[in-house]
């Protein structure tokens, strides 16, 4: 076997140049933070597909009203919750964890993360967690009571399977493996920088990925407490009746508790988005952020209120109005920040000389994209308009413009944004192109008639649907399909791109200015070659190349 | 410190680190802001449980039966006993007295297995004797069947801890002993020491919600 690439992609031992298992064994015994993130990303790239696949089963299955291809409607009603676990615990934020292992030690000047082998241990727990959680399809036991678990239809009254237990105890473990990879990332930054850096000159990927940290860090663990909780109760029934009102427990409990988790979840799934674009968005604008320190503070701000607006997503379960008003006021709160982060990605891109690659298509679309869901966001933080739309596919919609439109996006952007620096080679422009144009265009056919869709009343989750829903679901359908499809134009892309590419250079976009820019594409092992040096920060509208404009020194 | 030098030549600053303390604390820090969390979740469903309207929750007093509160309240004891003597392992090392270090680990580890053995003889006591209906589906308790499950699910939670704490003071002692620990790697045995202050405070907050209150 013959490999061409350069750093750390070659082979570290003589015989790894010969034996392409030992070359494999390398990469997944790898205690380098770049390599472990690239297994992050092929893992994530495989649960992308299988919860693709997923998804285009619910979708084709609801093509039409009647029940078409699925004959058996408790497996269908399994398929919405496995899709969005799929996706969420094991696409969207492994994604994000990959890249970044990849580029924040990077960032901030260190040789690896704070601790290598922990980072490993955190990789691969994840293969086991997925094989638990998806088990229930080798068994023939599919737990259907959708992502969130919530009882009484999880307990072993509702779902005495074998399937449901795997899931749960799968849950746990990806959990145990964020919180890992979380404390990793917080030591590296904070305890990792090289000389000169201080915390407000962090490139605001790297920004992003420590508030995400304490996100994970503080929310996580509740919902694994939750979920203990539910195992108890599923292994020892008439033992433990933590949310069983049959035994003086409580359902809604359950709810607090995952959704104190799964509010922040869903920052966990936005905010290194967030931070790629703005990465992207000041090469390709040629500008430096505006508003970096403001850029900052509404991400603090962002984590802060989200641990503070879970119970919006229990408005229909009969807590007391006071309560639902004051977590509407707090919820729409979130919008200022939110807000602010657009305006200033905006105003980084007003008067730069803007080039649009497909990393920059991608980070545009995502900031008109996802000011519909942002937007969809505050009209069901309503409490009365939630009351009406809580459990439609209004709610599918908004979920699918924030997390589709924005953290796809977004990871879309970062990866063909590193990508040249990860392989040292550039992928091909006009397949991304293409692959930009049917995304963006297809997730709207897909989704956003999700909106009408609700309004009308179609509920969520459910395998028939009255007749007149027929066309809109029809357009949904299809969307879906092209959606799907479409990325596999990625995946091929990518594929060649990464041994027959054109070669990249360092600073591959030219305008690069953070600490990845600087070391050679692919970087070598240890990334710098000596200590990178940070030179107080120059936050002026020129380029690197003009005086003045630099923001740092790291001279090889 | 000298390390913060600007003088050195750039290369020896591989490896520095910015807040001047080691990785491993402010690992160990964030790791225990996270059980921090995983405990104040299983506290907070005590909290909703037990404060909820109609839930017949019986007075700790009365619920344990001959081990009682006295029992565990040694045993509270007991642990703080063996944190002050991790805090003595700490300074002996540093003052360099390995071998008085390693005697104060010892102590520790024994503070810590007494205390798991009592917790054992409780459970088996409130297991086998004071709540029949766990086995036995014609019994009914005689309260709320949450203040067993979330006394179950917070003592067990922490018991988890002890043990965990204990091997991992095992592997301090053993370190100490084969001169691997050597007098200058206190941020070992700092680290550990963290951990098991953790262990001991969180007991006493687990203790305070489930027996005093
Ligand atoms: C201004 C920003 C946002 C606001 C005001 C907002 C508000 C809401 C509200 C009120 C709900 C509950 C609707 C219901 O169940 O009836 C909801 C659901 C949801 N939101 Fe958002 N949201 C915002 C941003 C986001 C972001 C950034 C994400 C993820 C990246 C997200 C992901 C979700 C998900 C996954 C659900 C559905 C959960 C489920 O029931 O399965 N939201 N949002
Ligand atoms: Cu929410």
């Amino acid at each position: 076997m013959e490999i061409k690439a350069k750093g750390y992609l070659s082979p570290l031992s003589e015989e790894a140049k010969t034996s392409l298992w030992v070359y494999l064994k390398e990469w997944m015994c790898t205690t380098d933070a770049k390599r472990i993130g690239v297994l992050y990303l092929i893992f994530a790239t495989f649960m992308a597909i299988w919860g693709g696949i997923l998804s285009v089963i619910i979708r084709l299955e609801l093509a039409q009203a009647g029940p078409d291809i699925i004959t058996d409607a408790a497996f269908y009603n399994a398929l919405p919750g496995m899709h969005a676990t799929a996706m969420i615990f094991f696409f969207i934020i492994p994604a994000f964890t990959g890249v970044a292992n990849f580029i924040v030690p990077i960032q901030i000047g260190a040789p690896d993360m704070a601790f290598p082998k922990l980072n490993l241990a955190a990789f691969w727990i994840l293969p086991p967690a997925a094989i638990l959680t998806f088990a229930g399809f080798f068994m023939n036991s599919l737990p259907e009571f959708g992502w969130t678990a919530y009882p009484p239809l999880s307990n072993s009254v509702y779902s005495p399977i074998w399937g449901a237990d795997f899931w749960v105890v799968g849950l746990i473990l990806v959990g145990v493996s964020s919180t890992l990879g979380a404390v990793n990332f917080l030591a590296t930054v904070f305890n990792m920088r090289c000389k000169g850096m201080k915390m407000f000159q962090l490139p605001l990927f790297t920004w992003a990925m420590t508030v995400t940290s304490f996100l994970i860090l503080a929310a996580t663990p509740v919902l694994t407490s939750a979920l203990l909780m539910l195992t108890f109760e599923r292994m020892f029934p008439g033992v433990f009746y933590f949310f069983n009102p049959a035994g003086g427990g409580d359902p809604i409990l359950y709810q607090h508790l995952f959704w104190f988790y799964s509010h922040p979840a869903v920052y966990i799934m936005i905010l290194p988005g967030f931070g790629m674009v703005s990465e992207v968005i000041q090469v390709f604008s040629r500008k430096h952020i505006f508003g970096y320190v403001l850029m900052v503070w509404s991400m603090i701000a962002i984590a802060v209120l989200g641990f503070l607006v879970w119970a919006h997503h229990m408005f229909a379960t009969g807590i007391a109005l006071e309560i639902r008003v004051g977590f509407m006021f707090l919820t729409m709160l979130i919008a200022v920040p939110t807000g602010i982060k657009i305006f200033s990605w905006l105003a980084t891109m007003w008067g730069g000389s803007i080039k649009f690659d497909t990393p920059m298509l991608f980070a545009a679309a995502f900031l008109a994209m996802f000011t519909i869901g942002g937007l969809s966001g505050v009209v069901v933080a309503a409490v009365p308009v939630d009351i009406q739309l809580h459990d439609t596919y209004y709610v599918v919609a908004h979920i699918h413009y924030v997390l589709v439109a924005g953290s796809l996006m977004t990871a879309f952007a970062g990866v063909y944004f590193w990508f040249p620096k990860m392989t040292g080679r550039f992928y091909n422009e006009l397949l991304g192109k293409v692959h930009f144009w049917l995304t963006a265009i297809f997730i709207n056919v897909t989704f956003f008639i999700q909106h009408w869709l609700g309004m009308k009343g179609m509920p969520r989750r459910y395998y028939d649907y009255d007749p007149a829903f027929e066309l809109a679901n029809l357009i949904s359908s299809v969307g879906s399909v092209v959606l799907f499809l479409a990325q596999f134009i990625f995946i091929a892309n990518m594929l060649w791109s990464w041994r027959k590419g054109k070669v990249a250079e360092d600073n591959a976009w030219k305008d690069g200015f953070t600490l990845e820019w600087q070391i050679t594409s692919p970087p070598d092992h240890h990334n710098f070659h000596h200590e990178p040096y940070w030179k107080p920060l120059v936050r002026q509208h020129v380029g690197p190349d003009q005086p003045g404009g630099l923001w740092h020194r790291y001279d090889d | 410190m000298a390390s913060q030098n600007a003088s050195l030549a750039a290369d020896s600053m591989v490896g520095e680190e910015s807040l001047g303390v080691t990785n491993g604390k402010l690992g160990m820090w964030a790791f225990l802001v996270m059980d921090a969390m995983t405990f104040a979740g299983l506290l907070a469903g005590y909290a909703r449980l037990r404060w909820t309207p109609g839930s017949d929750w019986p007075l700790p007093i009365e619920a344990f039966g001959f081990t009682g509160i006295q029992l565990t309240a040694l045993n509270t004891f007991i642990l703080i006993c063996s944190s002050v003597s991790m805090v003595h392992v700490l300074a002996e090392q540093m003052r360099g007295n390995m071998e008085r270090a390693r005697k104060w680990m010892l102590f520790t580890i024994v503070g810590g297995l007494i205390f798991l053995g009592i917790q054992g003889f409780e459970w088996t006591h409130l297991i086998m004797d004071m709540w029949p209906y766990l086995f036995d589906e014609g019994y009914e308790a005689a309260y709320s069947v949450n203040f067993a499950a979330t006394f179950f699910i917070l003592t067990g939670f922490h018991g988890l801890h002890v043990s965990v704490g204990v091997i991992y003071n095992v592997i301090i002692y053993l370190g100490l002993r084969s001169g691997k620990i050597t007098k200058d790697d206190t941020s070992v045995v700092e680290i550990a020491g963290l951990y098991w202050h953790f262990v001991d405070l969180v007991w006493i907050l687990v203790f305070t919600f489930v027996y005093l209150i």
